[in-house]
């Protein structure tokens, strides 16, 4: 995969904290849009703590490769990294679970690889896993509340996993940097979990090949555009400020 | 005198707490009631005004700072619907009241907050005000609401710092920033006093809330007490305060402020705020929007507990 534009010359781990601290912002951005909108109260705590977290990781990861607010702020969508199937709009709450689902049990295997390894993000993965945890934790508990509750959550539930599935390949696309980690394990290993949860859920698995390009190429959907235009509105408007 | 009631008149003379079983007079019970709702309503509603800048917030910190301070102000909403709880209403039946607009909220979430400056503003002064508010109550007679005020006021206070920081920065940044810092001051200062209520001569229910020791201060001692905080703060963040009547009155040892337009306070109030209908359309919309994961959690439990398996 071609190194992007802001990636460090030399240490080959900047690429891969580039494209994890990406997928952490931007699915911490989305997670955020959720503030005063979520369907029951304890799910605004809830969801805060999950944009929280991922904003705390995703600023960890960046400061590695350079200033985090020259990175969220002044790029364009071709030099982020993130994977696509997290700038996809919040959707309904099923779209945001599963989502959920899919990135925190990768999230998770990977964490646990990357936290035994040697490079600088290894601390970061390693502090970032109990938190983790708990998203796999919230998200399988709602993905099972879902699937099996009511027609309606079912049918949306089974929706929100065929829409989304064919953008989950991405996540084990080969990264500069995360040469230490088997990825065609680590999938297998991913496949197993999220079927499980799926099926417990009375969801069925979604088949389907997956959609061709790679967020990790900086190849992104028109999604992205907006919501940088939006995040970014206010800090390029001032451009000899500080915050 | 029945055994309750005296318990209870000897209870709140002693200064000590009333608890969720002790005898209570009725009208005790839904002052309570309506204040605490109203307190937790205002806690949600003022998610709205701050959380529309979280997806433009100018740096991840500020980013990450005010998810924090939504996500406290979620937390208090749900501290405060537990404390009414224990009078004997349930969560739905209030959020139902709000939706409806038979219940209130705090006016003062009915404004506007078109800049990034406004984000500090209500930190500032809306999270200063219902500090100087809200402490007090932390000796509330009704125990489990003096308890929920004390993890309350602790958040709050970091609130208002936070927001006080926020001001700073931009007054001391570029031109530009100071003057957004400038307007959200004066377009905030006098709705946050209005936050106090009525005069003290125009406040029905203050006198016998007085008496049950859920109020402990006078709106207008209140107000003076955040008037005269707020006068060195604005000094300190280089802005000054929209009123030309501020003054250092020596004999009574406190600042002077200009008379509040009190037609506006009950034209907001009415709902005719600017932001009335759409707070409680976004409330609503929430809501509605969320039944099918209510119903669909619901549904779920009654299934894993073998009741309801073939509904
Ligand atoms: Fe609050
Ligand atoms: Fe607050």
């Amino acid at each position: 995969m071609s190194a992007p534009e802001h990636a460090p010359g030399g240490a080959p781990w900047a690429t891969a904290a580039l494209a994890l601290g990406d997928d952490a912002l931007i699915l911490s951005h989305r997670l955020a849009e959720w503030a005063g909108n979520a369907p029951v109260l304890e799910e605004e705590v809830a969801l805060a703590n999950l944009a929280l977290d991922l904003l705390g990781q995703a600023r960890a990861l960046l400061s590695l490769v350079g200033d985090e607010d020259a990175l969220a702020f002044t790029r364009g969508p071709e030099a982020f990294t993130h994977v696509r199937l997290v700038e996809l709009p919040r959707g309904d709450f099923a779209h945001t679970v599963v989502r959920q689902l899919c990135v925190a049990t990768w999230q998770e295997l990977l964490y646990e690889r990357l936290a035994t390894g040697a490079s600088p993000l290894a601390p970061i993965a390693a502090a970032a896993l109990p938190e983790t945890a708990y998203h796999r934790d919230h998200a399988v508990t709602w993905t099972l509340r879902l699937g099996d509750g009511t027609a309606e959550s079912h049918a949306r539930t089974r929706a929100a996993a065929e829409a989304l599935w064919p953008y989950t390949g991405e996540l084990f696309d080969p990264v500069e940097g995360l040469d230490e980690v088997d990825l065609g394990a680590l999938e297998r290993r991913w496949r197993a979990r999220v079927s499980d949860v799926l099926t417990r859920a009375t969801v069925p698995v979604p088949g389907g090949a997956r959609l061709p390009g790679s967020g990790r190429a900086g190849e992104h959907t028109p999604h992205l555009a907006a919501l940088l235009d939006e995040m970014q509105s206010l800090h390029r408007a001032h451009p000899a400020a500080s915050w | 005198m029945e055994p309750g009631r005296e318990r209870f008149e000897r209870t709140i003379a002693a200064d000590e707490r009333i608890e969720p079983r002790d005898w209570m007079p009725d009208a005790y019970r839904a002052t309570l009631v309506r204040q605490i709702a109203q307190h937790a309503h205002s806690e949600i509603i003022g998610m709205q005004p701050e959380g529309s800048w979280i997806t433009r917030a100018p740096s991840l910190r500020r980013k990450a700072i005010l998810i924090a301070k939504v996500q406290d102000e979620a937390g208090h909403g749900l501290y405060l619907y537990g404390a009414a709880e224990t009078l004997g209403v349930d969560r739905d039946e209030l959020l139902d009241k709000l939706h409806s607009g038979r219940h209130k909220y705090s006016s003062i979430f009915n404004y506007p907050t078109p800049t990034w400056a406004d984000v500090g503003a209500i930190g500032w002064l809306v999270d200063g005000a219902a500090i100087t508010n809200q402490v007090p109550l932390c000796r509330c007679s009704y125990g489990p609401y003096a308890r929920a005020m004390v993890r309350i006021c602790k958040e709050e206070s970091f609130h208002q710092r936070q927001g006080y920081e926020l001001l700073l920065t931009l007054s001391r940044g570029t031109p530009e920033q100071h003057a957004m810092a400038q307007d959200a001051v004066d377009r905030w200062w006098w709705p946050s006093l209005m936050m106090f209520g009525p005069p003290d001569d125009a406040s029905p229910r203050s006198a016998r809330s007085m008496a049950w020791k859920i109020k402990r201060h006078s709106n207008d001692e209140l107000r003076q007490r955040f008037v005269d905080i707020c006068v060195d703060q604005a000094a300190a963040l280089g802005l000054t305060l929209p009123d030309p009547d501020l003054r250092w009155n020596e004999e009574r040892g406190h600042w002077d402020f200009g008379a509040i337009d009190w037609d506006e306070f009950h034209a907001v109030l009415r709902g005719e705020g600017p932001c009335n209908e759409e707070r409680l359309t976004r409330r609503r919309r929430a809501h509605d929007e969320g039944a099918w994961v209510r119903e669909a959690a619901a549904a779920y439990a009654d299934k894993r507990a073998g009741v309801g398996a073939a509904a």
